[in-house]
């Protein structure tokens, strides 16, 4: 009889173990469905004549999405202007400062900052921007951006420059450094892998964002360069037109996702294969 | 010393002393270097004024959005008081307003979306936890999990668009309810893969940190390997667990494209959990720019609060629990 409930017991283990298995590995068939169903709609859109031309108006095939990847770029490259001196300099005052008064009450807000979400960042951009510029510009969507990037980039240098002995600190300061110098010299050299890993990720997180851009940048069916003007980004490319009742439209908005996600995902993989190479040399 | 620093003045108490009774030039040389010295200073203070600004700028911006967000809304808190939240109809073409619908949607959607993803994301945990905690395939199991929180929630919704909703249509005339496709089951379908991540990479290193002296304990015992997991695994890492998912449920709560894409946007209470409906999010990202009246944009803007305060409180007792657990 012990030994049949030594079996019996034994068995429920390895079931337990298989179900784990099953329930675990689950979770690649849908990145893996989604993956492959966006690379067979998208593939055959993407070529030289959709990267450089804007939409056409309904009823026409053809046409392209340059606007929206111009305005995405923009968008994104005046949000990290705003956010990454921001976040780099608000992360090392945490890891300067582990105990002080001001700290605690810095990492509270940027743990309520990482959970709030995007569409909420939209209202208040709204009105914070839109409303006493007068209208929707790009401008206003890169500032909801950058605040949706700040806590990315906060919480990645602190948790970086955490782990730097105290001993470069000291030695620095001991050779008559002044503190700005050991910072910038010092300090942020030897953890740039670990920050540049966070803005990346940071870049990664909202190039994918559409709900922040809504009341913001608002889109645009022309290319535009004026920051003070509606522009049309890649999300909220394919947010209009996936829910759009025009099947030219939909081909458009299938190879636009390609391209998201394409990018999102490289900009996932590259950081991890930076990181990981750095990691070892240091 | 101070004083000097501030005011940029060179005075003869700053200078050494062997120095005061010798040459003119070597005073003049001593009083450059002594201003070099104390500009650095100053520089050194000013950017350490400079960073403790960058640091509260991170508070101001907290305390902005919850001040924004309460300004905003007092219009409708004054006109509709707080039985808005509870009351059925939301109707603004003719005034009526009510958040009931888009509360119990936002729910509804929230939690089946948790329900379904709880035992993948812990099987995830456990797998990547304890029983395979290195090689390639646990390693491509990590970055396919990395992979999926990445990816946009847009394309996330496209997807369920083009291929989950006919599914779930059909799925649906198999059962015998109206084969609408869009709806709440579809949206938490979307939403229980996209919160899956969060849960599941903060269960494994919570696991990674169960003390191998109580595993091996276990197992000397007697205890089989699921024994292990199940009396002293899953005990001991239950607080850090249940952290996880309160985690995913905050990003649930106030996930927006990918919910407004497939729930259906109809303003009536849902029937059941295969009926088209709405969320806070997706209520607020389909009528915002249409508000034209300013009670209407308010009462939006109140539910941008209530969903604004609901996910912090989520967010900070999930954190909370985290530091307990790794400070213990």
């Amino acid at each position: 009889m012990d030994a049949k409930n030594v079996k019996y017991r034994l068995g429920k283990s390895y079931g337990f173990q298989i179900l784990t298995y099953i329930l675990a590995f689950a979770c690649v068939v849908p990145l893996l469905a989604i993956l492959i169903f966006i690379l067979k709609q998208g593939l055959s859109k993407i070529n030289w004549h959709f990267l450089v031309n804007v939409p056409k108006p309904v009823g026409e095939s053809g046409g392209g999405i340059a606007n929206a990847l111009v305005g995405s770029i923009l968008i994104i490259i005046v949000a990290s202007i705003i956010a990454i001196p921001i976040g780099i300099m608000a992360g090392v005052y945490l890891s300067e400062n582990k105990k002080s008064r001001l700290a605690y009450w810095v990492r509270l807000s940027t743990d309520v900052l990482q959970g709030v979400p995007s569409i909420v960042i939209g209202i208040v951009a709204y009105f914070w921007m839109v409303k006493p510029l007068g209208g929707f510009s790009a401008f206003s969507g890169s500032v909801a951006l950058a605040i949706m990037m700040l806590p990315i980039v906060v919480r990645s240098t602190e948790e970086t420059l955490k782990l730097l002995p105290d001993s470069l600190r000291e030695a620095a300061l001991a050779l008559g450094m002044p503190f700005h110098r050991v910072i910038f010299k010092v300090i942020v050299p030897v953890g740039i892998s670990g920050i540049l890993s966070g803005v990346m990720l940071s870049v990664a997180r909202i190039t994918g964002e559409t709900a922040p851009l809504l009341f913001t940048a608002f889109g645009n069916p022309y290319l535009s360069t004026n920051l003070t003007k509606p522009m049309q980004s890649l999300p909220l490319l394919i947010f209009n037109y996936a829910t759009s009742p025009y099947n030219d439209w939909h081909d458009l908005a299938w190879g636009a996702s390609l391209i998201l996600l394409l990018w999102v995902l490289f900009l996932n993989i590259f950081t991890k294969i930076v990181t990981r190479k750095w990691k070892v040399q240091l | 010393m101070d004083t000097s620093v501030e005011n940029g003045m060179v005075t003869r108490s700053d200078l050494p002393l062997r120095v005061i009774n010798s040459t003119p030039e070597a005073i003049s040389k001593a009083k450059k270097r002594a201003k070099r010295s104390f500009r650095q200073i100053r520089t050194e203070n000013v950017f350490k004024k400079t960073l403790m600004l960058m640091g509260l700028i991170m508070v101001i911006l907290v305390l902005g959005i919850l001040l924004t967000l309460i300004v905003q809304s007092l219009p409708s808190v004054k006109a509709l008081g707080p039985k808005y939240l509870w009351s059925k109809v939301w109707d603004p073409v003719q005034d009526i307003y009510g958040a009931w619908p888009f509360l119990l949607g936002t729910l509804l959607s929230s939690f089946l979306a948790l329900f379904i993803s709880i035992p993948f994301s812990i099987a995830i945990a456990i797998f990547l936890g304890e029983y395979h905690p290195k090689g390639w395939l646990p390693n491509f199991l990590k970055n396919t999990v990395e992979l999926i929180a990445a990816v946009p929630s847009v394309i996330y919704g496209f997807w369920g668009l083009a291929v989950l909703v006919p599914i779930v249509r059909s799925f649906e005339s198999a059962i015998g309810v109206d084969p609408i496709g869009v709806g709440i089951f579809s949206s938490s379908l979307i939403l229980a893969v996209m919160i899956i991540p969060y849960a599941a990479s903060l269960g494994r290193s919570m696991i990674n940190m169960v003390p191998s002296h109580l595993k091996e304990a276990a197992y000397g015992l007697g205890a089989t390997r699921w024994e292990v997991i199940r009396s002293v695994v899953l005990p001991y890492t239950k607080s850090g667990l249940f952290a996880g998912i309160l985690l995913s449920l905050g990003r649930a709560l106030g996930e927006t494209m990918a919910v407004t894409m497939v729930i259906g946007n109809t303003s009536l209470i849902p029937k059941n959990i295969f009926a088209p409906g709405n969320t806070m999010a997706s209520v607020i990202a389909n009528e915002f720019t249409e508000a034209d009246k300013p009670v209407y944009l308010s009462a939006l803007i109140e539910l941008g609060l209530v969903l604004f305060l609901v996910t912090v409180v989520i967010n900070l007792i999930g954190k909370k629990i985290i530091d307990r657990f790794t400070n213990e």
